[in-house]
């Protein structure tokens, strides 16, 4: 089954099983979605329950808040993550912030669907990965699966857990094949990282299509004598720090690979996080493969140059590898 | 305690209703009137913005509504609470963030929200809670199949911005049970709005959505409730939206301590000869409904009511710290 197959599966189970749930975004009725992700679930649910609507993000967004405050849980698709700008507001003020605001008085149902990423010259406006600014907010969870199985799972728990989710699909990944469950239990919590691969030598963590890359890199590494462990933690809030942290206690090298720009990205982020509580551990330097920070070119040449490649991470990782400080050996 | 409630459904007589909103207004303005005192007295933290001079227009639309319908508000929204039946107990401990509060002391004079009469929330974002009525619109309409209505309050600042056009368009475009309540006081902050629009009748707005409208005087109580209860009937018909232009003023500045130096002496005056309470009180009294005495006593049981909701307030406890840190998400799969 394909990933988008999988977002589609997992969205039509939970319509089964909740009637109340619906969903609401452009073109994602008769047209089946800008990338295809709900082709078919308008003609089996009704027009009600899948929604075409105006090219308005902010009511879309706010659109799905009113409902969900007031008894449908939505999910809202945003055909791209791109044009979260034209709804932050909605997301950052009012979604993210209105059970605190009413002192717990609402529940925030509303998960919010959308696609990022590049590698397929669509240009600055239509390639970001932006989960950084999200990450960074208060009252809504951010997942980002990298696998067909991962989506079906992750989309499921994002629509049962009750409150804001911000469910970042990579456009790279649509088409990838994978072998997703039928068991209608099966789902994947909110917050647990996945050791994609063991390793002693270096932890790698990434995240959405940089998994795949990671794994190559893991791969490439075994020619240079060194054992990788890949960490992909699907949501990065809330994060499964305790996954992380395990991990560079065991290897005392970390890489971050990340899509979204590389100041102020999520990678900094978990650096922290490694150097506060494995500090003791750690035998080299944190490095980041991520975006140069510089939008998006169009041309092919010129965006590959700008995104993470398998051979950058290799040499990441060889280059905190380089490092054998004694003070952290254990 | 509160004020006997005007809600559209009660059954009551015309004196009823009359004597009822005269009182919703009254309490409404001795409440602002309080908090303002208690903000220059350094009791209240953070800033407050006051409805003075536009009591009817949040009393007259919401006296349309039953307790199950909804409203959503903005910065200036102490009036729409109490006028959708909200206990001024808890709002006036909400401002003194208080744990107590509506919001346990983490909303704010901005964020006051009470489920339990449909009050989705006052809004600190001009026009942020147009797309959330929109919402909670759809979901009666089109998913519940209620007949809910929806009050969407803003001021005429909302009208500039890009959610008030997505939601306008929005609720035209699915005949959605929406009532746009605009409380158009002329002024967006310190800026007078036909300095800032190329129309002072806003009502051209909703015609662009092929939206019914009406613009109507905002402090005469009796006019802005007959134009409501018309709105309101058509959205719980199925026929959609209205947009209610409801021309008013307010007394004082944007927020407590800012001086409206940008008003002129004529329009200021013009418009506190029209105060909406007034007007009503003026109404009544030729009407031989109330008298002299009878609005003494109606204005002491209002004052009593504000007096218990400031000592209720100051006997509250402040919240405990852990406090701030809870709300954030609900339990995961919590049911509501």
């Amino acid at each position: 089954m394909s990933f988008a197959a999988a977002i589609r599966n997992a969205i039509a189970i939970e319509m089964d099983a909740n009637p109340a749930l619906f969903t609401i975004g452009e073109d994602i009725g008769r047209y089946g979605g800008e990338l295809g992700a709900t082709a078919g679930l308008y003609k089996r649910f009704g027009e009600d329950r899948v929604r075409d609507a105006p090219i308005s993000e902010s009511a879309i967004i706010g659109a799905a808040l009113g409902a969900a405050m007031t008894g449908n849980p939505a999910i809202a698709e945003i055909p791209f993550g791109d044009f979260l700008g034209m709804c932050m507001d909605q997301i950052c003020n009012q979604v993210a912030k209105i059970r605190y605001m009413s002192g717990g008085q609402v529940r925030v149902p509303v998960v919010i669907r959308t696609t990022i990423g590049g590698y397929l010259s669509a240009g600055a406006q239509h390639s970001q990965s932006l989960e950084s600014w999200f990450i960074h907010l208060p009252g809504i969870k951010v997942v980002m699966p990298s696998n067909p199985v991962d989506a079906f799972g992750l989309l499921r728990s994002a629509i049962q857990d009750g409150n804001p989710v911000l469910f970042l699909e990579h456009k790279g990944l649509y088409s990838v094949k994978g072998d997703v469950p039928d068991g209608s239990d099966f789902r994947v919590p909110l917050g647990c990282a996945e050791i994609v691969r063991e390793g002693n030598d270096v932890t790698i963590l990434a995240t959405g299509a940089q998994v795949n890359r990671a794994i190559q890199a893991a791969d490439r590494l075994i020619d240079e004598g060194v054992k990788a462990e890949v960490i992909d933690p699907r949501t990065l809030n809330p994060l499964d720090e305790n996954a992380i942290i395990s991990s560079v206690f065991k290897t005392g090298h970390l890489v971050v690979v990340h899509e979204a720009w590389e100041r102020g990205g999520h990678g900094g982020e978990i650096a922290a996080l490694a150097s506060d509580k494995a500090f003791g551990s750690l035998r080299g330097p944190i490095k980041r493969v991520a975006a140069r920070n510089t939008p998006s070119p169009f041309s092919p040449e010129l965006e590959q140059s700008v995104l993470p490649q398998v051979a950058d991470i290799v040499r990441a990782a060889l280059e905190t590898l380089a490092f054998k400080s004694e003070v952290g050996k254990k | 305690m509160t004020a006997p409630s005007p809600s559209a459904n009660s059954g009551y007589s015309e004196i009823d209703i009359e004597l009822a909103l005269l009182s919703r207004m009254l309490l409404i303005r001795r409440f602002e009137e309080r908090v303002g005192d208690l903000f220059k007295k350094n009791k209240l933290p953070g800033f407050v913005h006051l409805c003075i001079g536009q009591e009817a227009s949040a009393v007259g639309v919401c006296s349309a509504l039953r307790t199950d319908d909804f409203i959503t508000s903005t910065h200036r929204g102490h009036g729409h609470v109490i006028a959708k039946g909200g206990d001024p107990k808890f709002m006036m401990a909400e401002l003194y963030g208080k744990s107590t509060g509506y919001c346990g002391g983490k909303g704010g004079s901005m964020h006051i929200t009470d489920m339990s009469i449909g009050m989705l929330g006052a809004n600190g974002i001009v026009s942020g809670g147009l797309p959330i009525a929109v919402g909670a619109a759809y979901g009666a309409k089109q998913l519940r199949k209620t007949d809910q209505v929806v009050v969407a309050f803003f001021g005429d600042g909302a009208t500039n911005e890009g959610p008030f056009h997505e939601a306008l368009n929005m609720a035209a475009a699915w005949k959605l049970p929406v009532v746009f309540a605009c409380e158009n006081n002329l002024y967006g902050c310190g800026t007078r709005l036909d300095r800032v629009s190329p129309t002072s009748d806003l009502t051209q707005r909703a015609r662009g959505y092929s939206m019914r409208s009406c613009s109507v005087d905002g402090n005469d109580v009796i006019a802005t409730r007959t134009v409501a209860l018309e709105a309101v009937s058509q959205a719980r018909l199925g026929n959609g939206p209205t947009f209610l232009e409801c021309r008013t003023f307010r007394h004082h500045g944007h927020y407590e301590g800012e001086t409206p130096s940008y008003l002129s002496k004529e329009e200021r005056d013009y418009w506190f000869a029209r105060d909406p309470i007034d007007l009503f009180k003026a109404l009544l009294l030729s009407k031989n409904q109330i008298n002299e005495d009878s609005y003494k006593n109606l204005d002491l049981g209002v004052r009593q009511i504000v007096d218990e909701a400031v000592e209720f307030a100051e006997r509250s406890p402040k919240p405990d710290l852990v406090a701030a840190l809870t709300d954030v998400f609900a339990e995961s799969g919590e049911t509501s």
